[in-house]
């Protein structure tokens, strides 16, 4: 693996400037598949960046020398990430996956410039011949997080640390309530919005202002586990985010909504290897392995295991669907009839809250 | 409001407030004898790498944060070299140590990711913070007293002694400072390192007390709050308290009203705020024409000796 961080390779970017470009040549070449990945944010964060290297490393372990993987951290949303994405396709890279959803316009921008190479976006909704979108299903592991959430709750509150009100996080949060009211009718979500994606101490003293206000279960949907430590201090129950953080809370940590990209970056690379590959909307979930639950541990009863297990089963074989009405918003106004279930196209624009969440 | 959540609410504002108080009072007596280092942040976060791996390693929070500061300083006293000694230009170099502090401590960290430590919190008996209010006064890391300490001996060192007036001096005209025997660049280096004890020390308050853990980029942006603050205070170190405690109350009781479910400003208000604050006091202190500016005359000019 060549590694390279932002500011070594806008250094690199400084002496190609004033070479001509030649657009929209990918080299063909013997040897590796060459894959570029960018990153948002560090792959120390045991967040979402942290999930990606993970299927990154997964990729290179199943094809070992059939590919060469680049990556590039900490890339900012904006210009930056356009000349970088630029950059990696030029450097002969043939797959490139632009991991946030800030960089859908520079990820279709140099797409049109580079037609033989593919690109991969995540979380995006746009694309073209060259470029494929990709999420996974978050908000059916917010299902299950809520069901335990509720069962196990004293109080009937939790708190959830939110960055902002865009349709994905608005999801969770719903798909949160829903599950907890289907236990408990009166459960209620109260919402602290920090926005940011990442910064510990702010998460942590969110987690710590709702504990006040009497949560006893705090999730998330920010990067770092700070509010899990902040929850283990004051011996309240919690939930990882993107990946197994119970290391952080060893007793508050009940289980974590884990992302795997892993299998879906093999079956990429390899469709490129077989010359197979296709543009295409993959949103992908629980039945596909790519939103896994942690392992649940003995600080989870065992009634509550089972009725975790039993939603997830129904997730896995389509007999269960968060987002079936009939669904009240927070008005109270009916929003989503008996029996109807939402589409995806409405689920990924979701701007309205169910009742229970205060925010 | 039970006593136990007033209590609580008061913990957290101490300690917001504490890391970003102890980095503006380390850059206020830098920019008080004429430099401005904008490497805070990255000081902050070679403290808070050092702090913990320290801690980690020894065991002893109290050798981890002496390390914090040893760093904090060495780091400083790098910026001080390219500023002081080879003149580059401060602000360019400060950025640089800024972006410097992120990316070593984030090499450094690889090896500490997802390890923890004990929060470095109250050094004294349980039983004297038994009950609610005995809490508020003993219940505090070593470090919020410390800061505190500080506020009064920077204070009095600046106000009250005889080297603080030299350090003021070479800050408001270094040409006649060093006229009259004064020796600028001692001084300034004096100054600088002190800075970067004092930004190490509030780096570790994160990775050692607040979220005693490491990740990349813990500070995330605190170090460009404390800078702010320090206009915001018209370097003068007592308003620079309060307006760190007046910071953590706002950002603290904005938490806890949202938890509460009110919302009064939208957040991405909440974090301008600080920025905002202090664009209205520069615009404030540039439109007052009496007196000049509050901001040391010689702030940022690099110093040449002429003879």
């Amino acid at each position: 693996m060549t590694e390279f961080n932002r500011r070594t390779l806008l250094g690199a970017l400084g002496a190609a400037a004033t070479l001509p470009l030649v657009p929209g040549v990918a080299l063909a070449q013997d040897g590796p598949l060459k894959i570029g990945f960018v990153y948002i944010g560090p792959v120390g964060d045991f967040g979402w960046t942290y999930a990606h290297e993970q299927g990154r490393l997964q990729l290179v372990e199943e094809l070992g020398d059939a590919v060469e993987t680049t990556i590039v951290e900490n890339v900012a949303e904006g210009p930056d990430a356009e000349r970088i994405i630029r950059q990696l396709a030029q450097d002969g890279n043939q797959l490139i996956f632009t991991t946030s959803f800030g960089y859908m316009n520079p990820t279709i921008k140099v797409a049109k410039q580079f037609p033989d190479v593919y690109f991969e976006h995540a979380t995006g909704y746009q694309r073209a011949d060259n470029v494929a979108t990709y999420n996974a299903r978050f908000y059916q592991g917010r299902a299950v997080i809520g069901t335990i959430a509720s069962m196990m709750s004293e109080t009937g509150t939790a708190g959830y640390i939110a960055s902002f009100p865009i349709p994905e996080v608005v999801m969770g949060i719903n798909a949160f309530t829903l599950a907890a009211r289907k236990i408990n009718p009166d459960f209620q979500t109260n919402v602290v919005w920090v926005s940011t994606w990442y910064d510990p101490a702010k998460e942590a003293d969110a987690a710590r202002a709702l504990m006040d206000q009497g949560a006893d279960m705090i999730t998330q949907h920010t990067d770092s586990p700070a509010a899990l430590q902040a929850a283990e201090e004051r011996g309240v129950f919690a939930f990882g985010q993107a990946s197994d953080m119970s290391r952080f809370a060893p007793t508050a940590h009940l289980t974590a909504i884990e992302d795997h990209w892993g299998p879906y970056y093999v079956k990429r690379a390899q469709a490129v290897l077989d010359g197979t590959w296709e543009s295409s909307d993959t949103w992908a979930g629980m039945a596909e392995g790519e939103v896994v639950m942690s392992e649940y541990r003995d600080n989870v009863p065992e009634d509550v295991q089972a009725a975790a297990l039993a939603i997830e089963a129904g997730i896995k074989d389509g007999s269960f669907e968060i987002f079936t009405g009939p669904i009240y918003d927070q008005e109270g106004e009916l929003r989503v009839a008996e029996g109807v279930t939402l589409t995806d196209a409405e689920k990924a624009s979701m701007d309205w809250f169910v009742q229970g969440v205060v925010s | 409001m039970s006593s136990v959540i007033l209590v609580s609410i008061i913990m957290s504002v101490v300690g917001v407030s504490t890391p970003i108080l102890l980095a503006a009072l380390g850059e206020l007596v830098v920019e008080k004898s004429g430099v401005l280092n904008l490497g805070v942040e990255g000081m902050m976060l070679i403290g808070a790498i050092s702090g913990f791996a320290v801690t980690y390693t020894t065991g002893s929070p109290w050798i981890g944060v002496i390390a914090a500061a040893f760093f904090g300083t060495l780091s400083a006293l790098i910026f001080g070299f390219l500023t002081l000694t080879l003149t580059s230009n401060q602000v360019a170099t400060g950025l640089a140590l800024t972006i410097f502090g992120i990316s070593l401590s984030s090499l450094v960290g690889e090896s500490f990711t997802g390890l923890t430590i004990p929060a470095f919190g109250s050094i004294f008996p349980d039983a004297l913070a038994d009950s609610p209010l005995l809490r508020l006064v003993f219940g505090h890391s070593p470090i919020v007293y410390f800061s505190i300490l500080m506020t009064f001996a920077v204070s009095w060192f600046l106000g009250r002694t005889r080297s603080g007036l030299i350090l003021r001096a070479v800050g408001e005209n270094d040409h006649s400072a060093h006229s009259i025997g004064y020796p600028v660049i001692a001084v300034r280096y004096a100054a600088v390192a002190f800075g970067g004890a004092m930004a190490g020390i509030a780096g570790s308050f994160y990775s050692m007390m607040l979220t005693p853990m490491w990740a990349e980029q813990l500070t995330a942006g605190r170090g460009w709050i404390a800078l702010a603050l320090v206009v915001f205070a018209l370097w003068r170190p007592w308003r620079l308290f309060f307006g760190a405690y007046l910071f953590g109350l706002v950002m603290t009781l904005e938490l806890q009203t949202k938890a509460a479910g009110y919302t009064f400003f939208p957040p991405e208000f909440m974090a301008a705020l600080p920025y905002i604050a202090t664009i209205v006091v520069l615009a404030a202190i540039s439109m007052r024409r009496s007196g000049g500016t509050a901001a040391p005359a010689c702030l940022g000019r690099p110093f040449k000796a002429t003879t």
